[in-house]
């Protein structure tokens, strides 16, 4: 039993091994929309780590459920960036006011717009197939 | 304090009580936000609370589960691990503890999802672990054949170390220039970290079934070898049923859709064996810790079901970005984790084997009621969220988290009534664990 058991253990740490890699190795290829500064939005995601603003709210359904999903915030926000601004500034009935200097506040819009360009979050906007798969719509 | 004779598995296991308390503490402050928004805001708020329950929760977990498997391998394997390493390790445990807790008070984070905190204290938790792997590897090599459970122990402990070590990835610009593969990666770390701790714990599960029922075939069966390495197997792979949603490349969506549904081999197992189930819990009920197992097996039957449900792509966009997930998270942390922590405290700490009091017999069946009750009213408020994400004519956000108000009166009540519960477990085990630091039991518990 040890011996196979063992050889089972190794095969398996391999392919595991394997799929990592290629994960690392191979960026997920992402749709390229030129909305966005790169090199902001790169500064822009460490601000957003570095206000812990997922314990709140979600990028694509995944985070804290507190607030809202914010992955399309910037296409969808109808007053714009001004009231998003506001908002964080100030601070809401749960959302707490950050003091975010203009200089981070821009970065996080730039990685909004990333997260933005990346595609839909918004459940209706999937579609199943037969499988029972789901696929975004776009 | 005799050091030769340490117990350096119950020092881990106090360590984790203590945690566990700390846990229930911030987890009824962070309960509070959800019906009384203003609370500690500029305080705390959730944005520290959040992760003060989560940490706490995890170090309860980790630090419990490195006792089980530091006094199930002292038993295995009849010989002490070293007390030195042991000690520096448990150190360093607490030095990670501190600068983690004063950096939430300091609203210094690592904004990563579930378990985050600001990557140098990651550094001590590594190191830790190294030890760890030091001193299993230091008694595993003189044990010949090994139970089931020894290699979930060994699987355990090395993925956490490697999921753990890829989950500070984002540190280096390659891999968070992309924001897509770093959610990826950052779910890949979340799935398998998760399985890695779950191995610990289900294998120490398998030890105490093991040494309460006296048979020793229990740990060394073809089936225990199969749903281990079925286990593995979803460790490893499943990962990509939390990121349907996610605009991740498809192989890797399918790739956790297809070994997901692998699952039903271990719910069908549960329900297959149902009747010998049965008679294992009349003949043990009588035995305090056997119950925690007991109710463990409960709370697998009912998050499995829950889980190889979600895993399907179609119903999991009804459930993504809910409370559903929560109900799932807090289910298996709370109702298997947990349960099977609670029992391995009471073989572990408690020379005597413990008689089941009246106030531990009312605190245990109000701890499986309350949670119950806990679990339905976080999945209710979570299938309305999802009803609303598909509707048509959406109300505002705050209009549908006021709707749920109901769902979170009854989840705090609830949450309530586990704190208390837990913490008579936790007071009790820690008023009589005093002698436990130096006792290395046996558990010769065999009916």
């Amino acid at each position: 039993m040890k011996l196979k058991a063992r050889h089972t253990f190794l095969g398996l740490c391999f392919l595991f091994l394997v799929y990592s890699f290629s994960i690392y190795l191979t960026p997920i290829s992402e749709k390229k929309k030129e909305t966005f500064d790169k090199t902001a939005s790169v500064r822009g995601k460490l601000v957003w780590q570095n206000y812990n603003c997922q314990s709140c709210h979600q990028l694509f359904g995944l985070g804290g459920y507190l607030g809202p999903d914010l992955t399309n915030v910037i296409s969808q926000q109808p007053m714009g960036l001004v009231a998003l601004r506001a908002i964080i500034k100030s601070g809401t009935k749960q959302m707490p006011a950050f003091n975010l200097s203009d200089g981070e506040f821009n970065d996080l819009v730039e990685f909004l717009k990333s997260a933005d360009a990346q595609g839909k979050s918004d459940p209706r906007s999937f579609k199943t197939s037969s499988d029972g798969m789901i696929e975004s719509n776009e | 304090m005799n050091n030769y004779k340490l117990n350096i598995g119950n020092l881990f296991l106090i360590s984790g009580l203590v945690m566990l308390m700390a846990a229930l503490l911030f987890g009824l402050l962070a309960a509070i936000i959800y019906l009384s928004p203003g609370f500690l805001k500029e305080q705390l708020g959730f944005v520290s609370l959040r992760p003060l329950h989560v940490s706490s929760a995890m170090f309860w977990i980790i630090l419990s589960a490195t006792g089980c498997v530091y006094n199930g391998l002292r038993i295995t394997a009849k010989e002490q691990p070293s007390l030195n390493i042991g000690m520096v390790q448990w150190l360093l445990w607490l030095l990670a503890i501190a600068g983690i807790f004063s950096s939430y008070f300091l609203k210094k984070f690592g904004g990563r999802e579930y378990w985050e905190f600001p990557p140098v204290w990651a550094l001590p938790i590594a190191l830790a672990w190294l030890l760890f792997v030091f001193n299993f590897y230091g008694l595993v090599k003189k044990i010949r054949k090994w139970p089931v459970y020894v290699w979930m122990w060994l699987t355990g402990i090395v993925f956490f170390l490697f999921t753990f070590t890829e989950n500070y990835l984002w540190i280096i610009p390659y891999f968070r220039e992309s924001f897509v593969t770093d959610m990826t990666i950052q779910w890949k770390v979340n799935g398998s970290l998760v399985g890695a701790w779950n191995q610990m714990i289900y294998g120490t599960a398998f030890f105490l079934m093991d040494k309460i029922s006296g048979n020793k075939k229990t740990g060394q069966n073809n089936m225990a070898f199969a749903m281990y390495f079925l286990g593995l197997f979803n460790l490893m792979f499943n990962w990509g049923h939390h990121i349907y949603t996610l605009p991740t490349e498809k192989y890797i969506r399918y790739i956790g859709y297809i070994v997901s549904m692998t699952e039903w081999v271990f719910f069908i197992k549960i329900l297959y064996s149902w009747k010998s189930q049965v008679n294992t819990i009349n003949k043990h009920y009588h035995h305090f810790a056997y119950r925690f197992i007991m109710a463990s097996d409960f709370w697998v039957f009912l998050n499995m079901g829950q889980a190889v449900l979600m895993s399907i792509p179609a119903v999991n966009i009804y459930t993504h970005g809910t409370h559903v997930t929560v109900a799932h998270a807090m289910g298996t942390t709370i109702g298997i984790n947990s349960m099977i922590l609670l029992a391995a405290c009471f073989e572990f700490l408690l020379p005597e084997k413990t008689l089941p009091t009246k106030t531990l017999t009312i605190s245990f069946w109000m701890l499986q009621g309350s949670l119950l009750v806990f679990w339905l009213s976080l999945n209710t408020a979570g299938i309305l969220k999802g009803l609303w994400q598909l509707s048509e004519q959406r109300s505002s956000y705050s209009q549908m988290t006021e709707s749920l108000t109901p769902y979170f009166i009854s989840f705090f009540i609830s949450g309530i009534i586990l704190v208390i519960c837990f913490t008579v477990f936790a007071v009790y085990l820690l008023k009589n664990s005093r002698k436990a630091i130096t006792h290395l039991s046996e558990l010769n518990h065999h009916e």
